[in-house]
């Protein structure tokens, strides 16, 4: 138990100590994790072997983040892809296999070692790519969807991959093979080795082994067919039934549920469990319970993504790496460039232009997870001999941690050049006292929409990805992060604004962001979004200049409606309904005045007394043919007395 | 918690004030593209002893507050209301407060003493030119004749009511140079009514208190009490 809790706290340590400040240095989260690994592992030897253990654990990452792409991605934009999925994807493979095969032929000493290489290092690091694509927000650039295509391909190319491997074995490596492993057995690994994690034992049996070629298709289409058609028609009803129970944590098992689910029977018929779930993502992005499936998985995803990225750091083999410095650099290199160079003349082929060509290049032009599995499966196959494959092991993890460099160059040297002078001007109209909107869910979305329909410059932050992705696409300058963190504050231009508008969907960090910008920014007009009372209270105290309930307009609103469909006159009710709201702020006021946010309500005497004085008062009002609204609403447009006529003349 | 301090004249504790509280009441519904009401509201709002209240934008959405609205009846001498001349009458906030402030039994009827006294008046800008508003123009109507309703609505109410500051042929106002002579005279008026020195008496039987604003400013300067 110690030495596991120790294990956990020297990574989970080593993770939060790279990552914040591989951010900070604006290097990305990858990056960080990967630095964190070779810190514990290689350089301080903190972590052992356990790592590749930890590692086909945590590819299972690598199958929560294809379930939530796929989630992001509905039926009709998967179909718009097909072109580039077998075109761009297709392309890529062969071409990549080929060209590291030929040059292979010219040092190996079999034409099928050759060709295994080519084949392993054609894959590139979807876990890698999609991490830092959608951490940038890129994943709906042009260059980032025909990246995720040909990822994508790469992922079904694994499964033809593995049933060819085989048959290029030669007995004189056969021999020196530790352990020629059962096919079975190694299939388990189906792309991203997610179901030996899942299984736990490494065994998980193929219920395929040994069915001719036309039941195996069979199984396969059902196990397809199963996916596709549950997703679509049990999981709502499903769903529906768990969300009812409002037991926050049955709906994330049930998530993980489904997610280990799919992978498992995907394992259990030869099928990458990654490409499993990702069906199912796409099955399921059409559902109303995307979001809550999506804000489930994340952790995990970003978790195991995190703790893979750690092992590959921590399996870097310095001893052969300065063994055979030279060797090590020059094939990685070399891979790269030719893969870079291949995806270069592919990206032309199929018109990527400026910005999105070179994204797509620099992007893919590492070797990748799947390399590692197809490598160990290549070697107890007896294709590549073990001193090769640790070479080659090393050019993988070697040129993944060169992969988040790429990306680094492409943002300084790549954007700034391409965009020029173009940036300037709008930097200028910022200028223009604009407004800040935290938080783009359902409230912010319609606040922005207003302002922008009103001309007003906005900036929109929030947390999530995918609204940001949305946002942008419409023209909109939205920010992905925490808008309660300083930086991204800066960098949406919070010198400038006049105006910020909090319609986050935390209580707490709604709160918190208030207070911290009335701290630092005393001109700065704050609007929020409070929950209730209580919250709208908190949110004045904090330093908010207008704090609003999010379903109290509505609500009277529907209230007003729900009188005139009794039969009431629309302009009597909306009379009652402006005194009703009077009224209400009113109360609101008075009991602002005697809140406590630490007093529980239970034990604030004061408050307690002035609600239940104004509760009873209510009551009696009420009795009294409700005096206080009535006067109220008929107090104007109410006729002189009858007769008063009388006087006047007198 | 309202967008437009109100601009009354502080007066320090220790200088009583002594001339006449102004509140002028300001209907226009699309401010921005003012021509002539935007520099004259501008110029009243730096005025002490002036309370300039901007209708539309204290009630966007016409939710008269009635109390609000006769405490600020009762605080001045005189009341204002400023606006463009909408179908020879006044935009249609100014006719809402109209029904709901002026209250029976405060304005008017029985008990209704609260105005009794007070000075009255409208400030308009029309477009039609001054010809128009004669029996022979078009608008066939003198423009004092045209605002009769306003007119007997002081009077019921008890209070003296004066001919309005009118500005004629308003569109062209700002092409033809004649914004700043307008809104300097608009001072004038304000000013000299605030510190008494404008003759009420006489301007009451004028057809427009800028008919001869040099003759009811001279005439209260020589000694003649309003």
């Amino acid at each position: 138990m110690g030495a596991v809790l120790f294990q956990v706290i020297v990574y989970l340590g080593a993770a939060v100590i790279a990552v914040p400040v591989a951010k900070r240095l604006g290097l990305g989260s990858v990056l960080g994790y990967l630095i964190a690994g070779i810190v514990i592992g290689p350089v301080f030897h903190i972590v052992g072997s356990e790592t590749e253990q930890l590692q086909h654990f945590a590819e299972f990452g690598v199958v929560m983040m294809l379930f939530l792409v796929g989630l992001e991605l509905k039926p009709q934009l998967l179909w718009q892809m097909r072109a580039r999925l077998l075109g761009l994807g297709g392309l890529q493979v062969l071409a990549t296999a080929g060209a590291i095969a030929a040059v292979g032929v010219l040092f190996l000493a079999h034409w099928q070692t050759a060709l295994a290489a080519g084949l392993l290092l054609a894959l590139s690091s979807t876990a890698i790519v999609l991490q830092t694509l959608s951490e940038k927000g890129l994943m709906r650039t042009d260059g980032g969807r025909a990246g995720f295509a040909v990822l994508l391909f790469q992922d079904i190319a694994v499964i033809p991959m593995l049933a060819v491997i085989p048959l290029l074995a030669f007995p004189e490596i056969a021999q020196v093979a530790q352990h020629p492993a059962g096919a079975g057995e190694v299939a388990a690994h189906g792309g991203a080795a997610a179901g030996q994690g899942v299984a736990d034992h490494g065994a998980a049996r193929s219920l395929v082994d040994g069915l001719p070629g036309w039941a195996y298709t069979l199984v396969v289409l059902g196990a397809v067919a199963a996916v596709v058609l549950g997703g679509h028609f049990l999981s709502r009803p499903l769903f529906r039934f768990i969300a009812a129970s409002n037991l926050r944590e049955s709906f994330t098992a049930a998530a993980l549920f489904l997610v280990v689910g799919i992978a498992l029977l995907m394992t259990l018929v030869d099928l990458s469990p990654a490409l499993g779930t990702f069906l199912a993502g796409v099955v399921l992005a059409d559902s109303e319970f995307r979001h809550e499936l999506e804000s489930d998985i994340e952790p995990f995803k970003g978790l195991l993504l995190g703790l893979f990225f750690i092992t590959v750091g921590a399996g870097i083999d310095f001893g052969v790496l300065f063994a055979e410095l030279a060797t090590v650099l020059g094939l990685t290199l070399g891979v790269m460039a030719v893969k870079g160079a291949l995806l270069f003349g592919l990206g032309r082929l199929f018109h990527l232009r400026a910005a999105d060509h070179w994204l797509f290049t620099l992007s893919l032009a590492q070797a990748g997870e799947f390399g590692f599995v197809l490598l160990a499966f290549s070697t107890q196959n007896a294709v590549i001999p073990p001193e090769l494959a640790k070479l080659l092991s090393l050019v993988i993890a070697l040129s993944m941690l060169l992969t988040p460099v790429l990306f680094i160059g492409y943002d300084r040297l790549v954007l700034p050049r391409l965009r020029g002078d173009a940036a300037q001007p709008t930097d200028s109209i910022d200028e223009q006292g604009s407004v800040i909107i935290a938080g783009a869910g359902r409230f912010g979305q319609v606040v922005n929409r207003l302002l922008v329909a009103a001309g007003v410059r906005t900036v929109v932050l929030d947390h999530d990805a995918g609204i940001v992705e949305r946002m942008r696409r419409i023209g909109i300058r939205s920010y992905f992060g925490d808008a309660s963190r300083p930086d991204l504050l800066h960098a949406a231009g919070i010198g400038q604004a006049t105006a910020f508008v909090v319609a986050i969907d935390d209580r707490d960090r709604a709160v918190a962001l208030v207070e911290y910008l009335r701290r630092e920014f005393p001109q700065l007009r704050i609007l929020a979004r409070a929950f209730d009372v209580d919250h709208l209270y908190l949110l004045r105290t904090a330093g908010a200049d207008l704090a609003l309930r999010e379903v109290f307009d509505a609500s009277l609103e529907l209230g007003a409606a729900t009188l005139r469909a009794l039969g009431r006159h629309p302009f009597a009710v909306e009379k009652l309904r402006r005194a009703f709201h009077m009224h209400d702020l009113e109360t609101l006021e008075e009991l602002c005045e005697l809140w406590d946010h630490d007093l529980e309500f239970s034990k604030n005497r004061a408050l307690l007394e002035r609600v239940r004085a104004r509760t009873a008062e209510e009551l009696t009002l009420i009795a009294r043919d409700r005096t206080l609204l009535h006067d109220r609403t008929e107090r104007g447009w109410t006729p002189p007395p009858k007769g008063y006529t009388d006087a006047m003349d007198g | 918690m309202t967008e437009h301090p109100e601009a009354v004249a502080p007066t320090p504790a220790s200088v009583p004030f002594l001339g006449r509280r102004i509140l002028i009441l300001f209907a226009h519904p699309s401010l921005d593209r003012s021509e002539a009401n935007a520099p004259m509201a501008a110029a009243a709002r730096r005025l002490d002893g002036i309370t300039f209240v901007d209708l539309y934008a204290e009630y966007p959405g016409s939710e008269i507050d009635v109390d609000r609205e006769q405490q600020r009846l009762l605080a001045h001498q005189v009341v204002c209301f400023q606006h463009p001349l909408y179908w020879y009458s006044t935009p249609a906030i100014l006719k809402e407060w109209q029904d709901l402030v002026l209250e029976h039994g405060f304005a008017y009827g029985t008990g209704g003493t609260a105005l009794h006294g007070k000075v009255f008046f409208c400030a308009i800008t029309a477009g039609g030119a001054a010809a128009a508003y004669c029996a022979q123009g078009y608008n066939h109507f003198t423009i004092r004749e045209l605002l009769r309703p306003l007119e007997q609505t002081a009077l019921l109410c008890g209070m003296t009511y004066l001919p309005p500051f009118a500005l004629f042929g308003a569109r062209t106002a700002v092409e033809e140079g004649r914004i700043g002579a307008h809104v300097a005279d608009w001072m004038r008026v304000l000013t000299g009514l605030r510190d008494g020195r404008l003759d009420i008496a006489r301007a009451a039987s004028q057809p427009r208190l800028n008919h001869d604003l040099d003759g009811l400013l001279d005439a209260a300067d020589a000694g003649v009490v309003g």
